[in-house]
């Protein structure tokens, strides 16, 4: 684990040089510790795959304070299991109405696309982190049979709950957007709704599980085509 | 309800408090004042709460139908400013009657003008703050920035005493700015002649400056990083992408990105970067850490020291 300076008022602790359940895990328990023991002087934390952006308030803290702090912060977590983090399962309605990238993906992969849609459905991915836009969680690993490299042209408009593949990572877009991974479903569920509290269903750290649904049952939870 | 009503919205008029703090979890930017100096000025000189909701309008153009008797005042960019045709100064408080007409011209020196009411523009937070992010659809009036026919509200009230601030404590607005910079992030997969090159250059402002990053255009400095995580980004952070032509993230930047950064400007200086035009320079310093918390200190001492003094 280093502790580097990121700007005058911000450190960034990396965990490892690459990320896995093991570090994500790690992560979300040094959030948790330092929200519960910096929080006098913490003004926000950006976790991501295999580090933690620490931003910390400069009246009321300074720097020197601060990398002891985080330090110590750190020091004990090295006794604490990493939180396993809560377990979501997503509906998704995988079908070529709503997956128009399922065939590409499964020609790839030499594989059908029930199998596509199988392995996509086996795998327990971990949120690794949060960002793009607001709601976007970026889970991983994807299965490396079904993984695929993001479109040449992006497209202009992917749909709200387009359930996403690029690489070896997969997403829920949150809201219409630009965006260039391969689409292979359709989830109902909002992942960001600000009128809600709590706002997004899945936090950096969590585990989510996909579950296939049929059209009517999609359609029953709010999904629109 | 009493406020304002929008006549001519200008380019980009955007209500803003000091910021959105502890959404980044959930993916959402910080947005706030661009040149919080000046922002905070503007509350201080009415003896608003330091987080009161003020409009940041950049590059003027900015007409507003009063619906209150309340007091105002107008800091940041230079503009011509007038109230009922007639020429109002900046840096100064003063009150404005129900049917006033109040209308900011377009900035001279600097591109950012704050305009404050005593007890700030009354909107509704969202996560905890009104600063509007257009990208996120989310702060000020349904997330967007203003348009004609919109309505301020806020809640009347009028200066006993008025203020100004003088001339020697204001903010200069000129056409190039020397940034300091704290060392971070991937710096030491900049080789020295890549730093040199980096701190001995001036970089010109391109036109693709806005809330989210200012793009310079200058020397090319290269790293050695090929492909990293995204990692969480600071206010001031400088993003080297492929081409070498440095970006410095500002209040409306992505949460996390994977780009090398060979540091971060200070605090103290993105105000000034924000109040720069396309076109115009700046060059950057290297300072430690410890430099850069002397600076804080002594900024913070400042504002706390000057006063504004009575009309």
């Amino acid at each position: 684990m280093k502790i580097e300076i990121a700007g005058q008022n911000a450190f960034i602790v990396y965990f490892a040089d690459q990320t896995s359940a093991a570090v994500s895990a790690k992560i979300q328990a040094a959030v948790d510790n330092i929200l519960t023991n910096m929080a006098d002087c913490i003004v926000d934390l950006v976790p991501s795959y295999a580090s933690l952006l620490v931003i910390f308030d400069l009246d009321r803290s300074d720097p020197f304070a601060m990398r002891q702090r985080l330090r110590v912060a750190l020091a004990e977590l090295d006794s604490v299991d990493g939180g396993a983090g809560d377990l979501v399962t997503l509906p998704v309605y995988y079908s070529l109405e709503s997956g128009p990238d399922l065939e590409v993906i499964a020609e790839r992969g030499n594989l059908s696309v029930e199998a596509v849609i199988d392995i996509h459905q086996q795998q327990e991915y971990r949120v690794y982190a949060i960002g793009f836009a607001p709601g976007f969680a970026y889970l991983g690993e994807v299965d490396e049979r079904i993984s695929a490299p993001r479109l040449a042209t992006p497209r202009q408009k992917v749909p709200r709950g387009a359930v996403a593949i690029a690489d070896r990572q997969t997403a829920v877009y949150p809201a219409v957007s630009p965006g260039g991974w391969n689409l292979i479903g359709l989830c109902p569920t909002r992942m960001f709704d600000p009128a809600s509290d709590p706002s997004m269903p899945v936090k950096v750290g969590d585990r989510i599980r996909f579950s296939a649904i049929e059209r009517a049952r999609f359609l029953e939870l709010g999904g629109e085509l | 309800m009493s406020g304002f009503t929008v006549t001519q919205p200008g380019l980009l008029s955007l209500l803003h408090d000091r910021g959105r703090y502890g959404a980044h979890k959930l993916g959402l930017t910080t947005g706030g004042p661009l040149d919080f100096i000046a922002f905070d000025w503007a509350n201080r000189l009415l003896g608003n709460h330091v987080n009161a909701t003020c409009l940041e309008i950049s590059f003027g153009g900015l007409q507003l139908q009063a619906d209150i008797d309340t007091s105002l005042v107008i800091t940041g960019a230079t503009a011509s400013c007038k109230l009922n045709g007639d020429n109002i100064q900046q840096w100064h408080t003063r009150d404005i009657k129900k049917g006033d007409e109040l209308e900011i011209g377009f900035a001279s020196a600097g591109t950012r003008v704050y305009l404050a009411v005593t007890g700030g523009f009354a909107i509704t937070p969202s996560f905890g703050s009104s600063s509007t992010v257009l990208r996120e659809k989310i702060g000020g009036l349904n997330g967007d920035k203003l348009q004609a026919g919109d309505y301020l509200p806020c809640t009347p009230a009028q200066l006993s005493k008025h203020c100004y601030l003088p001339l020697r404590e204001r903010p200069v607005y000129g056409d190039q700015a020397t940034l300091r910079v704290v060392s971070g992030y991937q710096q030491s997969a900049f080789n020295a002649l890549q730093q040199w090159r980096f701190f001995n250059s001036e970089y010109q402002l391109t036109d693709r400056c806005d809330r989210m990053g200012f793009r310079l255009e200058g020397e090319s400095v290269h790293s050695e990083v090929v492909g990293m995580l995204s990692e969480g980004i600071c206010l001031g952070a400088i993003q080297i992408p492929a081409d070498g032509q440095p970006i410095v993230l500002m209040n409306d930047r992505q949460t996390i990105g994977g780009y090398p950064k060979i540091g971060s400007v200070i605090v103290e200086d993105t105000p000034r970067l924000a109040q720069l035009s396309p076109g115009f320079h700046v060059n950057f310093e290297a300072i430690s850490i410890e430099q850069a918390h002397n600076i804080h200190c002594l900024a913070h001492a400042r504002f706390q020291r000057s006063t504004p003094l009575p009309c």
